[in-house]
């Protein structure tokens, strides 16, 4: 079976990204980091991620970037979703399960505004 | 954990702590001899031998002092609870390799689980890694079926394009969810 499944495809789809990206890169900096330690992953943290990256994916998203963290020491919050835009501080949000991260990614990633019932105090 | 695959991301993440450039996740469903076995190689920093005993052990690491956490220990209690066995190689400053093995049709053999999306979690999240994933399938007639994925030529095609581009990510996705469902329905029969 070949790795991928048509670098000819893979060019055109690289090139399509390509323009889109351009367009919206006046957007700001935006981050998305799950925390994926083995109390993250235990509570759910995959789940987390597939729907931050779902996301993304279903409703066009360019410029935001995704990574990860290990434990921050919360593990009874877990899963833990953070996002930092532009110059804002840091926001951390807990027990973020599929859907909490579908409302974190619609309201604050895509319009600005925390979800502030998930904000953990720190 | 309810899947052998996430138990799969949790070790990664182990690897990708351990600053590792080359990181590879090997599954091989032998249905002809009964045998699950999942393997992690990294040559990330490795372990020297007292730390390498130290990590089997669940009360070895506390909360704030935490290094490898108990991601290791629970593999192998699931392992071992399905008759299958586990193994740690490491050296320092070389690497380390875990293997893990199941007895296929034990009752107490958790799921293998979403692979695809614990490939795309660690591709997306960790593009300085060099990945590679190769899943095989072995029938009950002891026919073959493989898929392997060696990041080199996409990350070569892609060049800094990031993966979060939502159009990169539903090719890579959907790469993914193909190559590994074919093999999937292998097992099934």
């Amino acid at each position: 079976m070949p790795a991928i499944k048509s670098l000819e495809e893979l060019k055109r789809v690289r090139e399509e990204a390509l323009q889109k990206k351009q367009m919206k890169a006046a957007a700001g900096n935006v981050q998305v980091i799950v925390a994926m330690g083995t109390c993250g992953i235990a509570a759910g943290a995959r789940d987390t991620m597939k729907s931050v990256l779902n996301f993304i994916e279903t409703n066009n998203l360019s410029g935001v970037s995704v990574t990860q963290t290990g434990c921050i020491g919360m593990c009874e919050q877990e899963p833990i979703l953070q996002v930092v835009i532009g110059e804002n501080p840091r926001v951390t949000y807990g027990k973020v399960n599929l859907e909490v991260a579908e409302q974190i990614m619609k309201q604050h990633v895509q319009n600005g505004t925390p979800v502030k019932d998930y904000v953990l105090p720190i | 954990m309810r899947e052998i695959s996430l138990h799969l991301l949790d070790i990664a993440e182990n690897s990708v702590a351990a600053q590792s450039h080359n990181i590879c996740i090997e599954i091989n469903e032998n249905l002809k001899s009964d045998l699950l076995t999942v393997r992690v190689t990294d040559d990330g920093r490795g372990m020297n031998e007292e730390t390498a005993k130290q990590v089997l052990d669940p009360f070895y690491t506390t909360r704030t002092t935490r290094k490898v956490g108990l991601g290791i220990p629970l593999l192998k209690l699931a392992a071992e609870m399905a008759e299958g066995g586990f193994s740690l190689v490491t050296e320092s400053g070389k690497g380390t390799k875990i293997e893990a093995s199941f007895r296929h049709s034990h009752i107490d053999r958790m799921p293998l689980g979403d692979i695809a999306v614990t490939f795309l979690t660690l591709l997306v999240s960790y593009p300085l890694i060099h990945w590679v994933f190769d899943y095989q399938v072995i029938d009950h007639n002891g026919e073959s079926y493989e898929y392997n994925f060696d990041d080199t030529e996409l990350k070569a095609e892609l060049g800094d394009m990031p993966m979060t581009e939502p159009d990169i990510l539903k090719f890579v996705r959907g790469m993914f969810e193909e190559g590994t469902e074919a093999l999937a329905l292998q097992t099934v029969n």
